[in-house]
């Protein structure tokens, strides 16, 4: 059986007068019904760019779609007219957005916001009274008390603004839910009880995911395959087993898991890779990463490594293996 | 004397069905060159007790103590003053700078507004050392905010909050946003700036393994009320709220397999006009009919205090 989603080298970028910003850079993952994949990686790296050309949404003025394909359901979305991908995020395809105030509109009680989500996307058609309970029922499922429905976004805390943003992704019921980093502004807590509605979806409904995130710990909770991202490129993808323990990885992977704050650390200061991203109007030929890269050689300075997109694949010169040479 | 002391302090929101009581008397000390840290679940006022400390939004009653002196009722010239040493660092570095602003003008407009520089060649200079202090490349000052990713923009806010060398920084989830490496940077760099310049910061996330490298002290919060307070290894080690713990215990760890503590359940918490008693008590374990009468910090151990009838002497 084919993938529900497969992505094939997508490319984006951003234009603008003086420069064209690589976003994206020829990734490639692909994702099976009721499995949720992670998208990891520094900020930067391309992964919300990612996100929205899945959904069409990119700026129209300057983001674009160079190259590849979005293969959903058998079909490209990227040769699909404009009202049949409406229909689509519409039906089939939901995103909880990294601001939360993108999906919000700040004159419209909290309650009408998500009263209309579940208006435009439900197929039956409910009765007035309905509406109202299912509205109070989300509202309580992300722990936001039904009485406070009245009250506008602006009256809402941070990461009680995400939640109603949960709340409406939540109420359409999507084939495909797209969650940009849908977490960070949560307690723990509140994480775990939203974390467990995901997973809800996932095994009652067969909903996949893909949960962009910086979170680890989320990761490991939630996802089945991981792709972690790096200046517009998948790095390396694999089970999360493979990303968790396996022995082989991708060295940013590797500076990603020493830079998280640990619990049991006794040291205060912690361990950042060292130096920055690359400046993503001017990307360097070889590898990405080479620049920052302890073990770097000399192939890394002129040849990109590759990488499959299947099964456990880093794409970095150490692991001749899945050497592809240059592209 | 400590540097801010917050005492009974309270804000009231009036809303259609009610008061929501977003912050229902706290009191804090904060040392200079201390980090309180503060946590607590979404929605249970952390951001709002930043705002009152700062005197960015009005107390609906309680006092906020500066060296001693009751910050809420300075006129508008001393207030004035004030600002020069206390300063606010957001979560959305994105949202909270101007961005038709560049990099240069957002640094140099509190310098500006206080006639911090006496020309605009020591403007300049201040500027590009404030840069350097947070590892901002000097190619940067002309960019516009979404020119730059976030780990910068971050960067770029917190050059501004040190522009007038503050003595106060309340820094309101700001690594929330980040990936784990530049978050790492961050926390290094606030470590360095503190132990450099000794401000005092209180600290607001969600986040326990942040708040457990960057603390000196804690305050858990729950539903506008702090429910236990202690220094950062005491509480760790020595939880004493069924809330703290339970907090605790839902740390994601990043590995797998690991299942975390069970999710705390029960009635959704509703700060509107909240009946008396433990707020904690509709979802605690451990809750009884005592938990209904009046329940205030005290003092367990050195520096511990705790708000629970568990604990209570008398
Ligand atoms: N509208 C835009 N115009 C120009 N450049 C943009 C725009 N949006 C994003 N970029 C740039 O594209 C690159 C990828 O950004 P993107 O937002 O996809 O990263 P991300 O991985 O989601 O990062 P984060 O973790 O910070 O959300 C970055 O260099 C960013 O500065
Ligand atoms: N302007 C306002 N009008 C009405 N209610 C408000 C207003 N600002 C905040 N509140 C309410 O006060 C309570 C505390 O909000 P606050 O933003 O301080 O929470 P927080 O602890 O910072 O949450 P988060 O972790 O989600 O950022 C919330 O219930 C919120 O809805
Ligand atoms: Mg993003
Ligand atoms: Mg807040």
């Amino acid at each position: 059986m084919g993938h529900l989603l497969e992505i094939k080298g997508l490319r984006v970028e951003y234009r603008s007068d003086e420069s064209i910003v690589k976003a994206v850079n020829g990734v490639s993952f692909s994702l099976d019904k009721g499995t949720v994949i992670g998208l990891v990686g520094e900020t930067g790296a391309g992964k919300t760019t990612t996100a929205l050309g899945i959904m069409r949404l990119l700026p129209a003025m300057t983001g674009r779609i160079t190259g590849g394909e979005i293969m959903f359901k058998g079909e490209d979305l990227l040769k699909k007219p404009p009202g049949d991908m409406r229909a689509v995020r519409g039906a089939m395809i939901s995103m909880i957005f990294q601001d939360p105030m993108t999906s919000l509109n700040p004159v419209v009680s909290v309650g009408d916001q998500i009263r209309e989500s579940l208006e435009i996307h439900s197929v039956d058609s409910r009765s007035g009274s309905a509406m109202d309970a299912k509205v109070d029922e989300l509202l309580e499922l992300v722990n936001i008390p039904s009485r406070r429905k009245k009250e506008y976004p602006h009256q809402f805390s941070g990461g009680m603004r995400q939640r109603v943003g949960i709340a409406m992704a939540l109420a359409c019921e999507p084939e495909l839910l797209i969650a940009d980093e849908p977490t960070t502004a949560l307690d723990v807590t509140i994480q775990a009880q939203v974390l467990e509605l995901m997973r809800g979806l996932k095994d009652k409904l067969e909903t996949s995911m893909i949960m962009i995130t910086h979170d680890l710990g989320v990761v490991a909770e939630i996802c089945d395959r991981v792709a972690i991202m790096y200046a517009g490129e998948v790095v390396e993808q694999g089970s999360v087993r493979d990303i968790f323990e396996s022995e082989r990885h991708h060295p940013y992977t590797e500076g990603l898991f020493g830079a998280i704050p640990s619990l049991a650390a006794a040291s205060r200061r912690l361990a950042p890779i060292d130096g920055l991203m690359p400046d993503p109007t001017d990307l360097p030929i070889g590898c990405k990463f080479a620049e920052r890269c302890k073990y770097r050689e000399a192939v890394c300075g002129h040849t990109a490594p590759g990488a499959d997109a299947e099964g456990h694949a880093i794409a970095c010169h150490r692991f001749a293996g899945k050497r592809h040479g240059a592209d | 004397m400590a540097l801010i002391e917050l005492v009974n302090l309270k804000k009231y929101f009036k809303v259609g069905s009610g008061y929501l009581h977003a912050v229902d008397g706290v009191s804090l000390k904060i040392d200079e060159g201390r980090t309180m840290g503060v946590v607590g679940e979404s929605g249970c006022g952390k951001s709002t007790l930043g705002r009152l400390s700062l005197r960015l939004i009005e107390a609906s009653a309680g006092e906020v103590l500066c060296r001693g002196e009751d910050i809420l009722k300075f006129d508008a010239r001393r207030m004035r003053e004030l600002r020069r040493e206390m300063q606010i660092i957001f979560q959305d570095p994105f949202s909270s700078l101007d961005p038709r602003m560049a990099v240069f003008d957002i640094i140099s407009e509190p310098l500006v507004e206080y006639k911090a520089c006496k020309n605009r060649k020591t403007l300049e200079e201040t500027v590009i050392g404030l840069m350097e202090t947070v590892g901002l490349a000097e190619n940067y000052i002309n960019a516009y905010p979404h020119e730059m990713d976030g780990g910068r923009r971050q960067r770029v806010g917190i050059a501004r909050a040190l522009a007038l060398k503050p003595k106060f920084i309340v820094c309101d989830e700001p690594v929330s946003a980040l990936d784990v490496s530049i978050q790492a940077q961050i926390l290094n760099l606030l470590m360095d700036l503190q132990d450099a310049m000794g401000m005092a910061y209180m600290f607001i996330t969600h986040d326990l393994s942040v708040v457990k490298h960057i603390s000196t002290e804690i305050a858990v919060m729950y539903l506008g009320q702090c429910v236990e307070t202690a220094a950062t290894e005491e509480l760790f080690q020595n939880p004493l709220h069924p809330y703290t713990r339970a907090l605790l215990s839902a740390i994601p760890e990043p590995r797998i397999g690991k299942n975390r503590g069970k999710v705390i359940r029960g009635e959704v918490s509703d700060p509107i006009d909240p009946a008396p008693g433990c707020r904690f008590a509709p979802r605690c374990d451990f809750s009884s009919a005592a938990c209904g009468g009046d329940i205030r910090l005290e003092e367990q151990r050195g520096g511990h205090f705790v708000a629970c009838r568990l604990y209570q002497t008398k």
